[in-house]
């Protein structure tokens, strides 16, 4: 299932000189898996980005009570923190995560946007070591708190021409 | 053998049961476009969302087995992401290594084609607490 096109699109995004957040929504075209949960850019800054998404009914986790599932959770997480390092780098570098933990401080109130500020807290030469919070209103309330580190890899190993 | 409702969030990711070992469910998910990350791969949170849903499976046919019904909360997860997810149907077991009073502990692996080469790994913590009984 190769699109030539559309990935070309997305690699020119993601190589065009410097890196800004501003310019990323979803990513890419096709939206992929950034586009499914509907994540959107909120802010930036030197070392830190901040995306969200909007509570939806087919991403609820527990139908009894409304509380969204925590896959999309880590799927902004995981997005926002890999972006913490492109804006730390000024530049986007193709880099895979290595591992991520995420802890459950608490459950998110249904029908609240989820919000995620992630940082890059050290960027080495061939590792970046990030953490973030999602929180769904209060950035003093988190709903989660994780922890990770991304390898970089050589760009032909990073996507599928 | 338990059968368990997928939440909306695993339906709309097109996760199924596709079948049990040892009485235990195996989710799996095919590729498309909603799961996928950087181009022709598995996005790391698609993988993770899989990951927990075979963690929750699990742990529900353990606590089915024992005849225990109680509340489960996820406390925490640690994913390691070993190799790549290609653009192939996944599937992802747990296995419940303890399930004491308060707290379960979940291994969860995730592989394509070769369950031997996993393509992620992750640790579950879950909080067990009774259900409340209902008003009348």
């Amino acid at each position: 299932m190769s699109r030539p096109d559309e990935t070309s699109a997305f690699e020119q995004f993601l190589r065009a000189s410097g890196f800004d957040p501003k310019r990323w929504k979803h990513g890419a075209i096709p939206p992929g898996h950034s586009g499914f949960v509907g994540m959107r850019y909120r802010d930036h800054g030197d070392k830190w980005v901040e995306l969200e998404f909007d509570w939806r009914e087919d991403l609820v986790g527990d139908p009894e009570t409304g509380v969204i599932a925590s896959g999309p959770i880590i799927s902004l997480l995981d997005n926002a923190t890999s972006m913490s390092v492109w804006a730390t780098h000024k530049q986007f570098l193709p880099q895979v995560t290595l591992d991520l933990r995420i802890d459950y401080t608490r459950a998110a109130v249904p029908h609240r946007p989820i919000i995620a500020r992630a940082e890059c807290y050290q960027l080495r030469r061939s590792m970046a070591f990030v953490r973030g919070i999602a929180h769904d209103g209060d950035p003093d309330d988190p709903v989660a708190h994780a922890a990770g580190v991304f390898i970089l890899v050589e760009p032909q190993e990073w996507a599928k021409a | 053998m338990t059968y368990i409702d997928l939440p909306p969030y695993a339906q709309a990711m097109g996760m199924e049961i596709d079948g049990h070992e040892d009485g235990i469910p195996i989710i799996a998910m095919d590729f498309a476009d909603r799961v996928t990350g950087r181009p022709g791969y598995l996005h790391g949170g698609a993988i993770g969302g899989l990951l927990e849903m075979a963690g929750f499976a699990a742990l529900h046919a353990e606590l089915d087995r024992q005849g225990l019904d109680v509340r489960i909360k996820p406390v925490n997860i640690n994913i390691e992401f070993l190799r790549g997810g290609i653009e192939q149907r996944t599937f992802a077991k747990g296995t419940v290594v303890r399930s004491g009073r308060r707290i379960a502990n979940v291994r969860i692996e995730a592989w394509q084609g070769d369950a031997s080469r996993p393509l992620a790994a992750c640790w579950m913590n879950f909080q067990l607490s009774p259900k409340e009984t209902p008003k009348l």
